[in-house]
C-alpha cells in the first residue's frame, strides 16, 4: 500500500491487517512510556486546509508515538492565504522530503491529486464530502472490539448523509466487513443514488429497532440556514437518537463532536451503549497502524498492493484513454 | 446603415487546388462518390469523375487515391475565443487555428468575455481584431443582457447593426422569464437568434457534476438534469407565445430532447445543438475526478447520452456544437470542485464523433457531416457545400488514420480537452475556409512530400 486515499483502495484483508496492527499498538498506549521507535527519523507532515482539532491531534499523537518527526501546516495564516495553489503548496512542502503527508481539504479527490504530485505517502484525512478513510478504519476497530465480529450486523447510519464523508467511508468499510448498512435521514439530506453503494435507504426511524449498531452523524447548524431541514427542533423530533429510540442491546456510535440535544440526547451520550470515547481512543492506534503500514510495514510488498494497482490503472487510463 | 458582413476574417490567398480521386460526400447536394474536385480562385470550379480533371499550372494536386474523404467544411455555432480579456486561455488566432485543424470553416464566438461583449464599440473592436487574426471566418454573438447580469437588455438593435449574429448570455441562463420575454419581443426589431444556456440555478447551485449514483458516491453536490429540461420547456413556451426564434445550447439530457421535440411539434421556432462530449461521455467518466471532465452542463448518464444520439439522428437536435471552452493549465490543475467548467473540443470533434458514433455504426457518416455544418443555417448564414461555383469551404479527411488526441500538442492555447490521450480515428488533413487553405496537417505534409 503506497497511500490511503479511499476505503475503496482496501479489501477486507487490508482492513483487517490495519485493525489487527492497531490492536498491537493499543498495548503501547497502556504503557507508562507510550512510544515505540518504529518510525524514528521519518517525517510526517500534517497539511490541513480545514479546521480540525481531533483528527489533526490524533494523527500528531500517532506519529509521535511511533517516534516520527511531525510538522503541522495549517492553511490559515500561511502562504495559502496569499493565494498559493494546492499544487505549489504541496511542491514547496515536498522539498522538505516528508515521508508521509496527512491531508485534510474541503475538496473531493484532493488527496488523490496530491498523490500524483509528490513522492510522499498520502493519507486522506478527509477530502470534502467524499471520504474519511481513517475514521472508517477506527470505526471498524471500535466495533470489532465491542461486537467481536461485524459480519451480519445491521448498522444504521442516521442523519445528514449528503454532507458526510464519514458516512461514505463507513458505508464502504462496514459492507466490506460483512455488515448490512442502512442509511436514514431527512429526504433532503439523503443523496439521490446513494443506494447504488449497496445500502438501504429509510426516511424514518420506525424500523431502527432492527439495528445492532446505530451510528449518528453530526447535524451541522449551518444546514439550517440553507434550509435543508425546517428547524433543528423538527430534525430532533424525527431523527434524534434518545432513550426512547435506542434499545438496550444496541451500540451507539458518533464521529464527534456531538451536538447534545440535536442528533443525540444527553442521556444516550452518557449511556453504556455509547462507544464514542472508545472511538476517539481508537483514533490514535488506528492512525499509528496506518502510518506504520505505509512507512514501515509492507514497503517490500508495495508493488502488489491494491492501492498501487489502482494508481497504475488510473495512470494507464489517462495515457491510453481507451475508446471514445 | 448597411449591416456589415456577419462573418469576418479568414481571408487568405485564394486556393488553387486539385483534389484528385477523393470520396466527396455532401448529403445536401446528394453527392457521395469518387470524384475529382477542382478549386480555383477560392471557389469550387468543377466536380468531375475521378481522374478526369487536371490542375492548372501552379496548382497543387492532392491524390486521395479513392481513400481520402472530402466534406463540406464544418461550422461551429458555439465556441469561446476568450477575447477580450482572457487571452491567457485562448485568443482569436489560436482559437480559429484550432477550429481550422478540426475541419471548421466558420465559428460563432460567445460574448462571456471580460468585459462582456455587450456594446457596439466593443463588438467593432473584436471584429477588427478578427479581420486581422482569424484563420477562418468568425461571427460574434452579443449578450442578451448587459454584463450578463440579467437585469437590463443590451442595445440589441445597435449590436445587430454592428454585426452581431445573434444574442446569448451563455455561461448563464436568462433567469427571469420576464426579461427573456422582453428580449423575445425586442427580437422583432433587431432580428438575430436568441441562443439560450438553460439552467435553473435554484436547482443547480453549488453543484459540480451531474446528480446521480456517481455524485452520491463521490460526495460531490449534484446538478439534476431537470435544472436544464425545465428551463428548456419554460423558454420554449415563452418563444411560442412571442413567436420568437430561439436556439437551445448544449443539450445534455433526455428531458431536454423531449422538451425540444414537443416545442418543435407545437410549431415553436426552436433549434438546438449538442456537444461531442455529451454524445460520447457520461458521468462515469467523472469518477476519477479529472477536471477535464468538468463542464457545463455536466456529463450525464448513459440513458441521457443515448437519447442525445437518437435526437441527433432523428433531427430533433439540429447540429453539433463543441462549446469549445479553453482554460489555462493552472486553472484546471486544482481539485475538481474548484476547477472551472469547460473542455476544449474544436480539434477533436470530428474524430471523436467518427470514432465513437460512426465507426461502430450508431450514426451514418452523412448524418454526422450534415449535423456538423448545419449550425450556419440556424443563424441565417450560408452553409458550406461541395458544388460547382460555391465558395470553397472543404475538409479533407483520412477516415482510416488513427492518432492519439493531443499527442503532438494542440493548436489551441489550452490543453483541457476531455478526449486528450484517447485513441481516435479520422484525421482532418486539410481545411479550406472561405476559399483559402486554413490548415494543413503534418500527416498531409508527409504524405504529399513522400
Amino acid at each position: 500500500m503506497n497511500h490511503l486515499l479511499s476505503i475503496e483502495d482496501l479489501d477486507r484483508a487490508g482492513i483487517e491487517r490495519i485493525v489487527t496492527q492497531a490492536e498491537r499498538f493499543a498495548e503501547v498506549s497502556d504503557r507508562e512510556i507510550k512510544k515505540v521507535p518504529a518510525l524514528r527519523g521519518r517525517m510526517v507532515l500534517n497539511l490541513f486546509y480545514e479546521a480540525s482539532t481531533r483528527t489533526r491531534s490524533s494523527f500528531e499523537l500517532a506519529a509521535k508515538r511511533l517516534s516520527a518527526d511531525v510538522v503541522n501546516f495549517a492553511a490559515s495564516g500561511s502562504s495559502v492565504e496569499k493565494g498559493e495553489s494546492l499544487k505549489d503548496t504541496v511542491l514547496t512542502l515536498s522539498a522538505h522530503k516528508p515521508d508521509a503527508i496527512v491531508l485534510r481539504t474541503p475538496w473531493a479527490g484532493a488527496a488523490e491529486l496530491v498523490s500524483r504530485w509528490c513522492g510522499a505517502a498520502i493519507v486522506n484525512a478527509g477530502d470534502g464530502k467524499h471520504e474519511h478513510p481513517t475514521q472508517a478504519l477506527l470505526d471498524v476497530y471500535t466495533l470489532r472490539r465491542r461486537l467481536g465480529a461485524i459480519d451480519g450486523a445491521s448498522i444504521w447510519i442516521v442523519g445528514d448523509v449528503a454532507h458526510s464523508r464519514v458516512a461514505r467511508s463507513d458505508i464502504l468499510a462496514f459492507q466490506k466487513m460483512g455488515a448490512k448498512v442502512t442509511v436514514a435521514g431527512p429526504p433532503t439530506l439523503i443523496p439521490r443514488g446513494i443506494e447504488q453503494l449497496g445500502c438501504e435507504v429509510r426516511y424514518t426511524l420506525e424500523e431502527l429497532d432492527t439495528a445492532d449498531v446505530v451510528y449518528a452523524l453530526r447535524m451541522q447548524r449551518e444546514r439550517m440556514s440553507e434550509t435543508w431541514v425546517p428547524s433543528l427542533r423538527e430534525y430532533a423530533t424525527w431523527y434524534q437518537i434518545n432513550g426512547r429510540r435506542l434499545k438496550p442491546n444496541q451500540v451507539l456510535m458518533h464521529p464527534g463532536p456531538v451536538n447534545r440535544g440535536v442528533e443525540l440526547s444527553g442521556e444516550v451520550v452518557d449511556s453504556p451503549q455509547a462507544v464514542i470515547t472508545a472511538q476517539v481512543e481508537a483514533g490514535v492506534v488506528v492512525r499509528m497502524a496506518v502510518l506504520y503500514e505505509l512507512l514501515a510495514g509492507s514497503r517490500g510488498e508495495a508493488a502488489e498492493s491494491p492501492a498501487s494497482e489502482q494508481a497504475g490503472e488510473l495512470l494507464g487510463a489517462a495515457r491510453a484513454g481507451g475508446e471514445a | 446603415m448597411s449591416a456589415p458582413e456577419p462573418l469576418i476574417g479568414g481571408a487568405g490567398e485564394p486556393a488553387e487546388l486539385l483534389l484528385r480521386d477523393v470520396r466527396a460526400l455532401d448529403p445536401r447536394e446528394g453527392l457521395d462518390g469518387r470524384h475529382d474536385v477542382l478549386v480555383s480562385a477560392g471557389r469550387v470550379a468543377e466536380i468531375g469523375e475521378a481522374g478526369s480533371l487536371s490542375a492548372a499550372e501552379g496548382a497543387e494536386t492532392i491524390d486521395g487515391q479513392g481513400r481520402l474523404a472530402l466534406f463540406p467544411a464544418f461550422f461551429d455555432p458555439h465556441v469561446h475565443l476568450r477575447t477580450p480579456g482572457q487571452e491567457h486561455k485562448e485568443d482569436i488566432e489560436t482559437g480559429t487555428r484550432a477550429a481550422a485543424a478540426g475541419g471548421y470553416a466558420g465559428v460563432l464566438a460567445m460574448p462571456n468575455t471580460d468585459p462582456v461583449l455587450d456594446s457596439a464599440p466593443l463588438l467593432g473592436s473584436v471584429r477588427e481584431a478578427a479581420a486581422r487574426l482569424a484563420r477562418i471566418p468568425v461571427g460574434f454573438l452579443a449578450s442578451i443582457t448587459r454584463g450578463l447580469e440579467g437585469e437590463l437588455l443590451s442595445e440589441m438593435a445597435e449590436l445587430a447593426g454592428a454585426g452581431a449574429v445573434g444574442f446569448t448570455d451563455d455561461g448563464r441562463p436568462v433567469e427571469s422569464a420576464g426579461m427573456l420575454r422582453k428580449a423575445l419581443q425586442y427580437q422583432r426589431l433587431c432580428g438575430g437568434v436568441l441562443a439560450l444556456h438553460e439552467e435553473d440555478r435554484t436547482l443547480s447551485r453549488g453543484g459540480a457534476m451531474n446528480e446521480g449514483a456517481v455524485s452520491a458516491a463521490l460526495g460531490i453536490a449534484g446538478i439534476p438534469t431537470i435544472a436544464e429540461s425545465t428551463m428548456v420547456a419554460r423558454d420554449a413556451a415563452l418563444a411560442g407565445y412571442e413567436d420568437g426564434r430561439v436556439h437551445f445550447m448544449h443539450l445534455s439530457c433526455e428531458g431536454s430532447v423531449r422538451a425540444v421535440a414537443a416545442a418543435k411539434e407545437a410549431g415553436v421556432r426552436a433549434s438546438c445543438e449538442v456537444s461531442p462530449h455529451h454524445l460520447l461521455l457520461t458521468d462515469e467518466d467523472v469518477r476519477t475526478l479529472d477536471t477535464r471532465m468538468k463542464m457545463h452542463p455536466p456529463l450525464t448518464t448513459e440513458p441521457d447520452r443515448l437519447a442525445l444520439i437518437e435526437g441527433l439522428r432523428s433531427g430533433t437536435i439540429d447540429c453539433v456544437a463543441t462549446d469549445h471552452a479553453p482554460h489555462a493549465r493552472e486553472e484546471k490543475e486544482v481539485p475538481f470542485e474548484q476547477a472551472p467548467m469547460g473542455t476544449t473540443g474544436l480539434e477533436t470533434a470530428f474524430a471523436a464523433l467518427y470514432s465513437g458514433l460512426v465507426a461502430p455504426g450508431h450514426l451514418g457518416l452523412g448524418v454526422l457531416v450534415e449535423r456538423m455544418n448545419a449550425g450556419a443555417a440556424l443563424f441565417g448564414l450560408p452553409v458550406s457545400r461541395i458544388a460547382a461555383g460555391a465558395p470553397a469551404d472543404l475538409a479533407l479527411v483520412d477516415l482510416d488514420a488513427r492518432f492519439v488526441a493531443g499527442e503532438h500538442g494542440w493548436e489551441s492555447r489550452s490543453e483541457n480537452c476531455c478526449f486528450a490521450g484517447r485513441s481516435l480515428q479520422g484525421r482532418v488533413l486539410l481545411t479550406v475556409a472561405a476559399g483559402a487553405v486554413a490548415h494543413r496537417d503534418r500527416a498531409l505534409v508527409e504524405m504529399v512530400g513522400a
